[in-house]
């Protein structure tokens, strides 16, 4: 056997220049060239125990893909990640893959050595296929079949979760309809990630795609209002997958929420992205702010952040109240940010909300914490540190704090059990407890969590609703 | 596929008000008095929260009346029947509280809030009330649907601020002659914030007048309309946060702090004012190039 060459570093990912950045929407990863991605894909090892697998919630076949990568057969690499991920271009960009399959590489554990790019080698793959797609032959194309006997299964939610679930049962021989209360697909990919991190063209490619397989979409639809699941079993649907997303944005129980210039995430987010208010050709505002504080450190929180500089704020500071080692976000989001002039306040918490004579924000005022023993999550508990309060002037405050159960749905949905913070509970194959035709994923079932987890509960279910049916049917 | 307009009637002779139905049935089927709905005109539109003002469940029809008063509402009033809408989202939000009443149910409806009024008094008619409607507006002109109000309320008043109809004075003039007379099981009040503020001031039993639960119907900024943005949020008088989209529109008007929402509803306003000036030279400019043409044609 000959000996496998082991290359220490990666091959870099090419960026836009922070500077330049910045101030516009653009994507800030620009993608591995051919050369770059067969230089990535020669460091995979092969090895034998194909961990990173085991460390992807939707079991991607990563090496066997990377090996296809080597071969130049991009075709047959993406072919070899669609079997079971069915938005590749999405995942390799958005996926935490350092705390995933890439945490669990093998050529990462070697003293010195970083694992293997996978996220990087899939994106390649994924915009590969996007700039040479597949010409589909008319015996293959889908077509809208009139007198369709196939089963009927309704996708709440067309959020990762549900585009996840409505491609796997569109390829099982389902006939899927998914119903999303926005007027576009996509739920966070669209509303949330920011363009400049996943551009909306590629999200809508991909969910394309998955109209070709058969999936329709009915946008507007806001399950629980216009129709319910009642309604929709007269209808003739015979299962329910429920990927409604987590929903309310919580605000800090502080004084001054209630002023002009305090906004969610979500919301500041859904305007910018989803509604385009960085484009003057479109309607929607967006509060302008010269000096900002985000409250919060997580994925959410950096992307509003890198936001508020895109739309021309002088200074933007991420207020949070642990030190730099415990933030949630992503270490790369992190980087970017710093990279691109975000100051990162650690160790504060925000104590009050001052405002004008208007009603706008004016000023912060915050309390200087310390670290203490670790909590129940892991993270050392921050601390107060009594009579360390200072103002910081700002004019635009975004809580990115989280949120809480939407219950638009759940509360109209009778018998349907709730944990006791409102989501939805689920046995271990996504099938909810009370009600046996319903199933759920993501952040509705998990609370706040990753794309990719809700992708792997899309999945998931999937394959409980087709057990679930074949029993029946 | 769009959602197509029906009618389109101007209320006054300025056509600033103007009274829409669309083609909607699946959300005429399940729309009830208090719900509202939001529409997006085309691609590059912004989602607008209207409230109902009226559903037909067979026809499949859903009225709203608007008001011209930014950029997106002056642009939907340039719409023709047969034109579509972008996108329709409806019903949010939640119904109306509709139940059989001891005493008399009074509905406050100020400017275009008479409106959303329309199928909540219906529904409280139908239900058995004695339904009494006091139609508030600034000018004669701006007071409209009187002639609907009268078809089925048991007693309706009229009120305008300069007198040019009806009682000279504010609705909430109205509403307090009637505490004084008899006894009222519920008001329900529906216009301008500041008119809710004022009705919810009269009736929180903390003058010599006694206490009538009060529903206002919160025409708050928003984006969604699903509980997704926060945008919407008010404040209870116990400092509670609530949401309009999921926890009303429709609240207990006595539990809303209104000085906070008047501040709040103030938010765009200075942008909203630049861009409404941009959109009309806009559209002079576009009719002042048709002109020439047809001049030259």
């Amino acid at each position: 056997m000959p000996k496998v060459e082991i290359i220490k570093e990666r091959t870099p990912m090419p960026h836009q220049d922070a500077k330049i950045r910045a101030h516009n929407f653009e994507e800030v990863a620009l993608g591995f060239t051919e050369e770059m991605a067969l230089a990535e894909a020669k460091r995979c090892m092969q090895c034998k125990n194909r961990a990173c697998v085991k460390g992807c919630p939707v079991e991607v076949a990563i090496p066997e893909f990377i090996a296809l990568i080597l071969e130049k057969d991009y075709r047959g690499a993406l072919k070899k990640i669609k079997e079971t991920n069915v938005l590749p271009a999405i995942c390799g960009r958005v996926c935490p893959q350092e705390t995933q399959c890439e945490q669990y590489c093998t050529l990462g554990k070697i003293k010195d050595s970083k694992p293997v790019g996978i996220g990087r080698l899939e994106r390649f793959v994924a915009d590969w296929d996007l700039v040479n797609p597949e010409e589909i032959s008319p015996e293959d194309a889908y077509c809208e079949d009139v007198d369709d006997d196939r089963l009927k299964v309704a996708i709440i939610g067309g959020g990762p979760a549900g585009l996840t679930c409505a491609g796997e049962l569109a390829n099982l021989g389902y006939s899927v309809t998914i119903f999303e209360a926005f007027h576009k697909t996509g739920g966070v990919l669209v509303y949330g990630i920011p363009e400049f991190r996943l551009p909306k063209d590629i999200v809508k490619k991909e969910i394309d795609k998955l109209k070709e397989c058969g999936v329709k979409i009915e946008v507007n639809s806001v399950i629980g209002q216009i129709l319910d699941i009642e309604d929709l079993r007269k209808m003739g649907f015979k299962a329910f997958f429920i990927g409604v997303g987590a929903g309310l944005p919580v605000f800090l129980k502080i004084p001054g929420t209630e002023l002009n210039g305090v906004l969610s995430a979500n919301e500041y987010l859904t305007r910018v992205n989803l509604m385009k208010a960085y484009d003057p050709e479109y309607d929607t505002m967006v509060d302008q702010g010269k000096n900002v504080a985000v409250f919060g450190g997580g994925n959410v929180a950096m992307d509003s952040a890198r936001t508020a500089l895109r739309l021309g704020a002088e200074k933007v500071m991420i207020i949070y109240r642990r030190s730099e080692k415990e933030i949630p976000a992503r270490r790369e989001e992190y980087e970017h940010a710093v990279e691109e002039g975000v100051e990162f306040h650690f160790l504060r918490n925000p104590t009050k909300i001052i405002g004008d004579d208007e009603g706008f924000v004016k000023a912060i005022e915050v309390l200087k914490m310390e670290l203490g023993e670790p909590d129940a999550s892991g993270r050392r508990r921050p601390i107060a540190q009594p009579r360390t309060e200072y103002i910081i002037d700002v004019d635009l405050c975004i809580m990115a704090i989280g949120a809480k159960a939407n219950p638009l749905l759940t509360k109209k949905t009778k018998n349907l059990k709730l944990n006791k913070w409102d989501y939805i509970e689920v046995n271990e194959k996504g099938q909810s407890v009370s009600i046996p035709d319903v199933f759920a994923g993501g952040d509705i079932v998990t609370g706040s969590a990753t794309v990719i987890s809700a992708m792997g509960a899309g999945k998931k279910a999937a394959a409980s609703i087709h057990e679930y049916l074949l029993n029946i049917y | 596929m769009g959602t197509k307009i029906v009618s389109k009637t101007f209320l006054n002779p300025n056509k600033t008000v103007f009274e829409m139905v669309v083609e909607a049935p699946l959300v005429a089927k399940k729309a009830k008095g208090g719900n509202f709905v939001i529409l997006r005109i085309d691609e590059t539109g912004e989602r607008i929260p209207l409230t109902v003002a009226d559903y037909d469940k067979e026809k499949g029809t859903i009225t709203m009346v608007i008001m011209a008063v930014g950029k997106s509402t002056t642009q939907i009033s340039k719409l023709e029947p047969g034109d579509e809408i972008l996108d329709f989202i409806g019903p949010l939000g939640n119904k109306a509280h509709i139940k059989k009443f001891e005493h008399p149910v009074v509905f406050v409806g100020g400017g275009v809030g008479i409106a959303p009024c329309y199928p909540q008094a219906k529904e409280m008619k139908e239900e058995g009330n004695h339904v009494i409607a006091i139609l508030s507006a600034r000018t004669k002109n701006l007071l409209f649907w009187e002639d609907k109000f009268r078809e089925f309320c048991d007693e309706v008043f009229i009120t305008t601020d300069d007198g040019s109809l009806g009682m000279k004075g504010f609705g909430v003039d109205k509403l307090k002659q009637l505490m004084l007379e008899k006894p009222l099981s519920q008001v329900i009040a529906i216009g301008p914030m500041i008119m809710m503020k004022f009705v919810a001031l009269l009736t929180n039993g903390k003058k010599d007048l006694p206490l009538i639960p009060t529903i206002v119907s919160l025409n708050t900024l928003m984006v969604d309309g699903t509980g997704m943005c926060g945008g919407c949020r008010f404040q209870t008088m116990h400092g509670e946060t609530k949401f309009a989209c999921v926890d009303g529109p429709d609240v207990d008007g006595h539990d809303v702090d209104f000085d906070n929402l008047l501040k709040r509803n103030t938010r765009f306003v200075r942008v909203e004012k630049i861009r409404l000036e941009k959109y009309n030279e806009e559209c002079r400019a576009i009719n002042k190039f048709c002109e020439e043409k047809e001049i030259e044609g």
